[in-house]
């Protein structure tokens, strides 16, 4: 709280406040009646309620202040966590959303959602709760003494909202204790001196009592005591504070302070400016290796290769640093998942797999859109009504998997449904249609399934709210290609289709193969490459104008990176082929020669480049030459299609 | 009036020949040739990149803009480093020079509109031409040439078709 801007600081609390409330509803909504899920989203909600009090988020601590209210009822068990109870309280936390983020919110939105939620509770509090909620507790007497940081009033903290909280709890005698307070010489005025004890009578249980310090607990000293029938004269001066720390704080609190001790926050910016650092001290040590190689200085060479292997574990912590794991981003899914349930009447179980899975946070980031649309796909149009899953014998609960799992430099993501499948009539009559395939020409699946990557191809009859636009899929597919993945589908008529994303683990720096094509050196990223094999003699004269090559019992198209590229000179006598994929598709690149692996510092190219799609970036070299990548996606794409011509050329 | 009271530092060079200039505030480095990398594919105008200070710049050749023809590196060969404003991102472009000459102030009354006929170049990629002694002092628009990539037509390489 010190130093920054508070109101920034406050919208950060709030935003993972509001994230675990969220998660406690979702999960809450699979298992009813579960108290410390129930406990955990009233503190959730109990913390916003105070925080933006605290810094002047007045609507929002009033609107939370409801929400809270409701709540409680759940927690004492005066009424039920239903799914409408949910829903209201998932709907308003929206609109908290709102608030804390400054955001236009309009009154009558929040009395509209105060008044389904009040329904909510009213509705789930009709049936008698069970006898568990024994009537009326009966009254305990407290004595509660606390002491606040002298800073506290400084940071926000106001001692009269606490006393006013603890004030609703129960009957209050409040007695304020100055012996703290310096002589008037040697008084700071924004300090605070007092501290207070409190006798309460009242029927809530003493983690009530806790709660009201909430968000003080770290910092302050707090003891609370059942008031003894002697009445014994409490001696505040002799309380020793640390006793009363051991006592107090909630495990909630210290669960959360221990967690907060553990990690940073840092500004994506920051770190994006390390990784710039540090690739370019893996440009600069490869420089220094090769001047070294080149010596016969020993002690050079014994440091080069000290640096490279420093370098190198700069290089692996940094990437460490940079992933997080994609459980965050599958959190978000889960409410996406809730909403549309509701939207479209489904029942919808979400299953999600490998949410530890870790990903670079830019790559994170730029997935959320097209996966949000891809669930959006499954749920709209992949599963069926419940009664059409009944009349086919299916379970009517249809079911959406998110899974993600790591392979090799990629993680790959699947999307899978248990529903209809993928209509193939109904996709060949659109590409008809739209004229993207000769009637009654001869297509394999793979490439039927392909037109739904086409730009503005929908096959859904009726135009939702949801989906069925047509504009998506082919985003979708850009977005990955971009980040240098590849995206793939399977589906099986009513049993559902499923949909690959395969992605590079980072965006930053990449492990390349360094080959050169005339005089210039490009790199091929090593994650695609299958093998390299010599282009013989016989291959090579057989191969002119066919340019296949037979790779144990495979056909496999080549393309001539002398002839893409121009070079105009004659090739090498012995030139060499390396064979890439992505996925099932593969290609051979011929290259004059392979120079060996190189690690490959990803730059962008500018904005004179972008629309030479054959290479996705460049890199600088050990020597200060500049080598161009290759566009995986893009050549082999090429590769297919000319495979295809020649196919159909016979 | 006021136009003519208006004045440029610039920095000149000669490409084929002709004097050129370029606005001194744009200008970042003067280099001596480096090693470039052609991009395939890509237009003539920005046929290369250079690594300069572990940065990949863009190579522009100011030469086919203006249809001269391409001499010999010599010793004199420079590259002129400028940074600008490539739709809405500054970006470091490196200019080919034949032989950069000096920083100097182009005075309003030196320079006039370039003439709609009778110029051998492209009206709209020249900004301004000055007279000095007997030379012409060329101030190219360098946002007109960047935005149609130097009058090339959209010259990517597509892949070789076979019949």
């Amino acid at each position: 709280m010190i130093g920054g801007d508070p109101t920034a600081t406050f919208r950060l609390e709030a935003q993972d406040l509001l994230v675990q409330i969220e998660e406690g509803l979702l999960d809450l909504s699979r298992r009813p009646g579960d108290r410390s899920l129930i406990d955990a989203v009233f503190r959730g909600l109990h913390t916003l309620k105070g925080s933006g009090a605290m810094f002047g988020f007045d609507a929002l601590a009033a609107f939370t202040h409801h929400c809270e209210s409701a709540f409680d009822k759940v927690r004492k068990g005066q009424a039920e966590a239903s799914a409408d109870l949910i829903a209201a309280v998932l709907a308003a936390q929206d609109h908290m959303r709102a608030l804390a983020e400054g955001r236009e919110a309009s009154d009558a939105v929040g009395q509209a959602l105060l008044e389904r939620l009040h329904q909510a509770v009213e509705g789930g509090g009709g049936e008698p709760a069970e006898p568990a909620a024994p009537a009326a507790p009966a009254k305990s007497a407290w004595i509660v003494r606390f002491r606040l940081p002298p800073s506290a009033l400084v940071n926000g903290a106001r001692p009269l909202a606490l006393l006013d909280e603890l004030r609703e709890l129960g009957e209050c005698t409040v007695t304020a204790l100055t012996d703290g307070v310096p002589p008037l010489a040697d008084l700071v005025p924004t300090e605070c001196h007092l501290a207070w004890e409190v006798r309460l009578k009242t029927e809530q249980p003493r983690s009530a009592i806790e709660d009201v310090f909430i968000f003080l607990i770290d910092d302050m000293t707090l003891s609370i005591e059942p008031e003894l029938q002697a009445d014994a004269q409490p001696q505040l001066a002799a309380e020793p504070a640390v006793e009363a720390k051991a006592e107090a704080p909630p495990p909630l609190a210290e669960a959360k302070a221990a967690r907060v001790a553990e990690t940073v926050r840092v500004p994506a910016e920051r770190l994006d400016e390390l990784m710039d650092r540090v690739g370019e001290l893996v440009i600069a040590q490869s420089r220094l290796k090769q001047i070294a190689t080149a010596s016969t200085e020993l002690n050079l060479r014994a440091v080069s290769e000290e640096i490279e292997r420093l370098a190198a574990e700069l290089r692996d912590t940094m990437l460490v640093v940079r992933m997080v794991p994609i459980s965050q981003m599958f959190g978000r899914f889960r409410r996406l998942i809730h909403d549309l349930g509701r939207e479209t009447g489904k029942a919808i179980e979400f299953v999600t797999e490998g949410e530890s899975t870790e990903l670079d946070k830019t790559v994170i980031e730029r997935l959320a859109d097209p996966l949000v649309h891809l669930i959006r796909n499954a749920a709209d149009h992949g599963l069926e009504a419940p009664e059409d899953r009944v009349a086919a014998g299916k379970p009517e609960t249809g079911r959406i998997t998110l899974a993600a799992r790591q392979a090799g430099g990629d993680v790959i993501i699947t999307i899978s449904d248990d529903g209809r499948g993928v209509n193939r009539a109904r996709v060949r009559a659109k590409a008809e249609e739209a004229g993207l395939v000769a009637p009654g020409a001869t297509l394999t699946d793979a490439d039927l399934l392909q037109f739904i990557f086409h730009p503005g191809f929908s096959t859904a009859k009726a135009i939702t709210s949801l989906s069925g636009r047509g504009v998506g899929m082919d985003v979708v597919k850009r977005t990955i290609e971009s980040l240098r993945g590849s995206i793939e589908m399977t589906s099986e008529a009513d049993r559902g289709s499923q949909i690959a994303l395969r992605i590079p683990l980072t965006l930053a720096i990449i492990d390349g193969l360094l080959v050169r094509v005339a005089g210039d050196r490009y790199v091929i990223p090593l994650a695609a490459v299958e093998e390299c094999v010599e282009l013989s003699v016989e291959q090579d004269l057989r191969s002119t104008g066919r340019s296949l090559l037979t790779l144990r019992d495979r056909l496999v198209p080549f393309i001539r990176l002398r002839e893409l590229f121009n070079t105009g000179t004659p090739p090498d006598p012995h030139q060499k082929v390396v064979v890439v994929s992505t996925g099932a598709e593969r290609v051979g690149l011929v290259v004059d020669q392979i120079l060996g692996d190189h690690q490959t510092v990803i730059k962008s190219l500018s904005a004179f480049h972008a629309d030479v799609e054959t290479f996705s970036g460049a890199t600088i070299l050990g020597d200060g030459g500049v080598a161009l990548i290759l566009d995986m996606a893009h050549l082999v794409a090429a590769g297919q299609h000319r495979d295809a011509q020649m196919r159909a050329a016979g | 009036m006021s136009q003519s009271m208006q004045s440029w530092q610039v920095l000149t060079f000669d490409l084929d020949g002709e004097t050129f200039a370029l606005e001194a505030g744009l200008v970042r480095e003067v280099l001596d040739i480096a090693p470039e990398t052609a991009v395939p594919g890509a237009a003539p105008f920005v046929g290369a990149v250079i690594n300069f200070r572990g940065r990949i710049i863009p190579l522009a050749d100011l030469r086919l803009a203006f249809g001269l023809s391409r001499g010999e590196t010599t010793l004199n060969s420079r590259i002129v480093v400028i940074e600008y404003d490539l739709g809405g991102e500054p970006t470091l472009i490196g200019v080919r020079a034949d032989k950069v000459h000096e920083v100097t102030v182009i005075e309003g009354a030196e320079a006039e509109e370039p003439p709609r006929v009778g110029l051998r170049w492209r009206s709209d990629f020249v900004r301004r031409l000055a007279r000095r002694g007997g030379d012409l002092i060329v101030l190219p628009d360098l946002e007109q040439i960047f935005t149609t990539r130097g009058g090339a037509s959209g010259a990517v390489v597509p892949l070789p078709q076979t019949a």
